[in-house]
């Protein structure tokens, strides 16, 4: 066996070691362990609301927004209550700064909407009136929430 | 999702047995310029185990770290190799049909724990049990009968023919032991305590556990002369107690104890003393012509000759250095692959360090999180101690280089440890059951 081939492999073993050692590292980089960000199954869709009973004579629809940054926003009033802040899972979501993260609620209650603060910094106003207590809105009246206007509509 | 990667594992294990038939050959050739005829039997051999180790894993522990098999599976073929060649070199108890049967059951221990532990959290009930079991197998040796004393340590049992070294698996028990308390006094011990300067200082009170293994390692230290595993244990539980609190006070008082514990120890122990004149003046003329430094001098020669790519296989001297099959294996090999084999086989280390402590992380439980750091925490510091250890960087300590060493204890040992990092990262990678239903739908019954 002569030198040269004994160099050989001993450069060559030890080239495969390495490349072992590398072929180890490539499947730990494409493992894709511990990432719990990949796609969730399907799921099914969201619960469809209920239809709702249809409204009587001179019950709301509509929550328009008719100031502020959303203006134009139009949500469809179902039997679920409204959530407004800038909270992520408020049913509106403000992007304000004198809005608190969960500001208001409206909630509707015997064919009424009423609008009720949950604590906010800087309250929330039926017309002019700061709204102290949960207070039955009626149609078309501006409630004001930091720079946003909302009203109910037909 | 994270997938299985079975082809991934079973094609790095096929090449990793492929890496160590090369190597067997590369031996013949550099010895005897022919390939060895026993070549095929050990490879078969070794294939044919991890083979068996791998279908026991894919049985029962399917979600398992695709890696840790296959590089462990490589340093213990390494291992295997260099006892080899170490044999054929004319070292007379340098025996690789001994090895290869210890790997056997090193690999019957592995499928041994995967089918009986189908749930690692089963360990935490038994924390008190753990602890005391370690306790015992660590004061087994001193004992008069079972005990025996062998190069200077007193770290072994007479079994029969066979002696054990019960030390390899308390450090498993203690590590249990160690998680499942931790478990339990993670809070008391992070948040209790005042703040100085910058440390969290704790309450003197938390200290009992600290000073109680400080107590039991030292005692090791003094009774069994085994200073290698006394590093190990304390080394091991600071690093739990880090991971437990991530409070910095506890490493700085945890060192601060051990190195007085050590140095004291050196001024009263003789034994120590050699220890710390060998590694301090290793290449005085007088240290080493008394032999006191004369192994570690001749480890750090053959590392030399080796240079950056060794002599290649079979063409070294290492039989040269004493016990160059057990404690040296390190400097064998380092002799005949170089600094550049030495290198790869660190990184297959840190590789399963690596696949270990990322696997804590993905662990949900505390418990696991800690078992986990703790075991790939204890492998790591034992190739540190080890290679440390006969590279000079620290005082030689008698350990074994995990896997790769001859030793039937250590090997069967750190195959369990395997065993339990594989069990622990099926848990952790395991998907989270599929919720049959969505709120609010209708339950699904199946029947």
């Amino acid at each position: 066996m002569s030198e040269l081939t004994l160099l050989l492999i001993r450069l060559a073993f030890l080239a495969v070691l390495w490349f072992f050692v590398i072929a180890a590292v490539g499947v730990i980089r494409t493992d894709l362990f511990g990432s719990r960000t990949a796609p969730a199954p399907p799921r099914k869709p969201a619960k469809q609301p209920r239809p709702v009973s249809k409204p009587k004579k001179g019950e709301p629809r509509q929550l328009i927004v008719t100031g502020g940054p959303l203006q134009g926003t139009i949500i469809n009033l179902t039997e679920t209550p409204i959530t407004i802040g800038r909270a992520n899972d408020a049913t509106l979501v403000l992007s304000d700064d004198y809005a608190s993260s969960r500001h208001a609620r409206l909630f509707p209650q015997d064919g009424q909407w009423i609008v009720e603060d949950l604590g906010s910094t800087n309250g929330t106003y039926l017309e002019r009136s700061k709204v102290t207590r949960p207070t039955p809105v009626p149609l078309g009246v501006p409630i004001r929430i930091g720079k946003t206007v909302i009203e109910l509509r037909k | 999702m994270t997938a299985k990667r079975r082809g991934a594992q079973l094609g790095m294990l096929a090449f990793a047995v492929l890496i160590v038939m090369g190597a067997y050959a590369g031996v013949g050739l550099g010895i005897n310029g022919k390939v060895p005829s026993g070549m095929l039997g050990y490879g078969l051999g070794l294939g044919g185990l991890m083979l068996a180790a791998y279908l026991v894993l894919a049985k029962f522990a399917p979600w398992a770290d695709p890696l840790l098999l296959p590089l462990v599976t490589l340093v213990n073929g390494i291992g295997l190799v260099m006892i080899y060649r170490l044999e054929e070199g004319g070292i007379k108890d340098a025996s690789a049909s001994n090895q290869l049967m210890w790997t056997a059951l090193g690999v019957v221990m592995f499928s041994a724990t995967l089918i009986v532990l189908r749930d690692h959290r089963a360990l935490q009930r038994f924390t008190y049990t753990a602890g005391f079991v370690g306790i015992v197998l660590l004061v087994l040796p001193v004992l008069p009968v079972v005990g025996s004393e062998h190069y200077g340590a007193r770290i072994w049992m007479n079994l029969g023919p066979f002696s054990l070294q019960p030390g390899e698996f308390a450090k498993l028990a203690l590590v249990v032991f160690f998680a499942g308390y931790l478990v339990a006094k993670r809070d008391v011990l992070a948040l209790a305590g005042r703040r100085l300067l910058f440390i969290d200082l704790p309450r003197a009170r938390d200290l009992g556990p600290v000073l109680i293994t400080w107590g039991v390692s030292i005692a090791v230290l003094v009774a069994e002369k085994d200073l290698g595993t006394s590093l190990l244990l304390f080394g091991a539980f600071i690093a739990m107690l880090y991971i437990a609190t991530q409070r910095t006070s506890w490493v700085l008082i945890g060192l601060l104890l051990f190195v007085g514990g050590a140095v004291l120890a050196g001024q009263v122990f003789s034994h120590v003393q050699a220890r710390f004149e060998g590694w301090l003046h290793a290449s005085s003329t007088a240290v080493y012509d008394s032999g006191t430094s004369y192994q570690l001098m001749q480890g750090l020669f053959s590392l030399g000759s080796g240079g950056i790519l060794g002599t290649g296989l079979g063409q070294g001297y290492p039989g040269l250095t004493p016990f160059s099959f057990s404690d040296f294996i390190f400097d064998a090999v380092g002799e005949e692959l170089g600094l550049t084999g030495l290198m790869a086989i660190l990184m297959v280390y840190a590789l399963i360090v690596e696949r270990g402590l990322r696997m804590s992380l993905a662990s949900r439980d505390p418990f696991s999180k800690l078992l986990g750091g703790g075991l790939s925490f204890i492998l790591a510091w034992q190739v540190f101690i080890i290679v440390g250890g006969v590279t000079r960087l620290i005082p030689l300590t008698g350990l074994v280089t995990p896997f790769m060493s001859a030793g039937g204890s250590a090997l069967l040992a750190n195959w369990m440890l395997i065993a339990l990092l594989v069990r622990m990262s099926d848990a952790a990678r395991r998907p989270p059951p599929q919720a049959i239903q969505d709120e609010g739908m209708t339950q699904v019954m199946q029947r």
